[in-house]
């Protein structure tokens, strides 16, 4: 049994909160195809592949300026690996 | 919506983080790098160049206070709120707080080990982005052991089982699970520590640890556990990824590093896989209000997202899912049956009480374990039952014999016949010792001058080491009191919380306890 990296799933586990809202609400917008799963207490996000969390669509919905090192206060767990988090985006996807 | 212009940065973050990183290290021009780093090398692991390891968090000591004490303050105003408005009669039912001390006492303890060790890594890795990124988690850690016992204190104005945690830790017999486990990792190499917690806890099986806990704590009314293990758990995706990135440097970094890791990972899937253990009945058994089985669990967090996403990333440099994996797989259907029938009947040498699991329980096992729960552990519950009504609630009065790997009594049974104790058996040195699986048996064999100096606990009973020959003297030399364990029902718990519960004047709430 083998995947690709391009199409096993990759996600995230988000705490629920009224900030994080607009943090998940950017990501559902972000990436085509993921699912949204609420979870008790958590707000789960899986991609086939590829999961992007971007400054610009966050910030669009919050109406303030959001760094993403703030993410830090969004996220519970995650699976995949964190390939690239700069100051626009960040990046959960397999290398190989 | 406009958003005002940013006032440019000097500096992006990827610069920042390299400046950091850049100005924590140096060439030594009078003594030996080996000498400035005297543990990096015994261990068989080649490094070529520590500067292919990079903290895709990309933290800088600006950015982490920040965002660390934003996580405190949340935390805290959640705490204060819960004192101040009586949140502790919020709760499910009493009986959930078994959960908490299992917590309390068996893990807690274990984060202040890892803030010494990352510490230890953070003086000891050859490069500045590992050594930074090993400082955040120590601190981490520290402030996981800080919030937790915070946190849990709350209960213990009210309730038994909280009040001497890190003594027990030390002493009684079932935190020597996760204590030993622990112990296993502080003893080994920086490498090994690395695979062991980093990987093996941090990223392996991390979701089946905390998750199952916070998600209860959720379920059953506690809220200030609720938000602790949130605040440590968006930690824990900085460790994650910590982890993640140590295996993925050692392999990259050279083909004879891949053996080394391999057997690693097989060794400390299976010494994680069995502290676990404590887990599994906690979900099915400790938490009034149901979350989810361990079985599912384990499918979700462990078959679904390590076995289907992790592995197959890794098979790229030749690792293979972890030895014994598919006993581990087999065991999902018994697991937390065998773990609860046997803490049943030793609770009153615990500090946490059980219970018989009512009428409503005992259906949804038969539901979430439709191939095993009506056929094999029904039948232990109805003979219970009867011995209930006859007035004899039973607990056993001898000590079991330990598994010298793992330290959890001999209960678990044969992969492939869950009527039949497993139990093996390895020579060393002229002695016999006894393990629980084929996992912890192989664990022994590949380093058995380590595994026959076991601190275990019923051997030192026995030896007079545990404050002397009678049940009440090894008690009261690990600190358990009146109420402390037992059975649930009729317990000091119980009777609290009905007062508490049920009294028109809630003016005197908590003054008795």
């Amino acid at each position: 049994m083998s995947t690709t990296a391009a199409t096993r799933p990759v996600g995230v586990d988000i705490q629920e909160s009224e900030t994080n809202r607009s943090v998940v609400e950017a990501i559902e917008a972000t990436n085509e195809g993921c699912t949204v799963q609420h979870m008790p207490g958590l707000v789960r996000i899986t991609a086939p592949g590829r999961l992007v969390v971007t400054r610009e669509s966050v910030e669009e919905r919050l109406g303030r300026e959001w760094e993403t090192h703030e993410f830090q206060l969004a996220i519970v767990s995650y699976f995949g690996h964190i390939k690239e988090w700069d100051d626009d985006e960040i990046v959960i996807a397999w290398d190989h | 919506m406009t958003i005002a212009p940013k006032a440019p940065r000097k500096l992006t973050m990827k610069q920042r983080y390299e400046a950091l990183t850049r100005d924590l290290d140096w060439e030594p021009s009078y003594v030996e790098t080996s000498e400035v780093f005297p543990y990096t090398e015994f261990e068989g692991i080649k490094i070529h160049d520590w500067s292919k390891w990079e903290d895709p968090f990309r933290l800088t000591v600006d950015a982490y206070t920040k965002y660390q004490a934003e996580k405190d303050k949340r935390l805290y105003a959640v705490l204060d709120g819960f004192a101040q408005s009586q949140g502790h009669l919020s709760l499910t039912e009493a009986s959930y707080l078994n959960a908490m001390k299992l917590f309390l006492q068996g893990v807690t303890p274990l984060e202040y080990q890892a803030h010494r060790n990352f510490a230890y890594l953070a003086r000891h890795l050859n490069g500045p982005g590992p050594r930074f990124a090993a400082l955040c988690q120590s601190i981490d850690e520290m402030r996981h052991t800080q919030t937790e016992i915070h946190t849990l204190s709350n209960y213990n104005k009210y309730y038994g089982g909280f009040h001497n945690y890190l003594e027990q830790h030390d002493r009684v017999w079932y935190l020597s699970v996760p204590k030993s486990f622990f112990d296993d990792a502080l003893t080994a190499g920086p490498f090994e520590f690395l695979i062991a917690i980093g990987f093996s806890f941090e990223y392996l099986l991390t979701n089946l640890l905390f998750v199952p806990f916070m998600s209860g704590a959720s379920f059953n009314g506690d809220l200030p556990t609720m938000t602790f293990g949130f605040s440590a758990q968006s930690d824990e995706s900085r460790h994650m990824t910590l982890g993640l990135e140590a295996i993925k440097f050692l392999l990259e970094q050279d083909e004879a590093n891949v053996p080394i890791v391999q057997a690693w990972i097989d060794k400390w899937f299976w010494r994680g896989y069995r502290v676990t253990a404590l887990v599994a009945q906690m979900l099915d058994y400790m938490l009034p209000r149901k979350v989810m089985s361990w079985k599912e669990a384990f499918e979700l967090y462990f078959e679904e997202q390590m076995l289907g996403g992790l592995f197959q990333d890794l098979a790229f440099y030749g690792i293979t899912p972890p030895k014994h994996v598919e006993h581990a797989i087999a065991e999902k259907e018994v697991l937390s049956h065998q773990v609860y029938w046997t803490l049943y009947q030793f609770s009153h040498a615990a500090a946490f009480t059980t219970t018989f699991p009512d009428a409503e329980a005992q259906s949804w096992l038969s539901d979430n374990y439709p191939g095993t729960f009506d056929k094999l552990y029904k039948p232990l519950w109805d003979k219970e039952a009867r011995n209930l009504e006859a007035g004899g609630r039973h607990f056993v009065r001898g000590l079991p014999q330990l598994c010298q790997v793992c330290q959890i009594p001999m209960l678990f049974t044969e992969p492939d016949d869950p009527t039949t104790i497993c139990q093996r058996h390895s020579e060393y040195r002229g002695e016999k010792f006894q393990t629980c699986s084929d996992g912890c048996q192989w664990i022994f064999e590949r380093e058995p001058e380590k595994y026959v100096q076991a601190w275990l606990p019923v051997h030192q009973i026995y030896q007079g080491n545990c404050g002397g020959p009678t049940v009440p003297d090894v008690l009261a030399w690990y600190g358990i009191q009146e109420g402390d364990g037992g059975e649930y029902k009729g317990s000091l718990d119980a009777a609290h919380w009905a007062r508490w519960h049920d009294a028109a004047d809630h003016s005197h709430i908590g003054s008795e306890a």
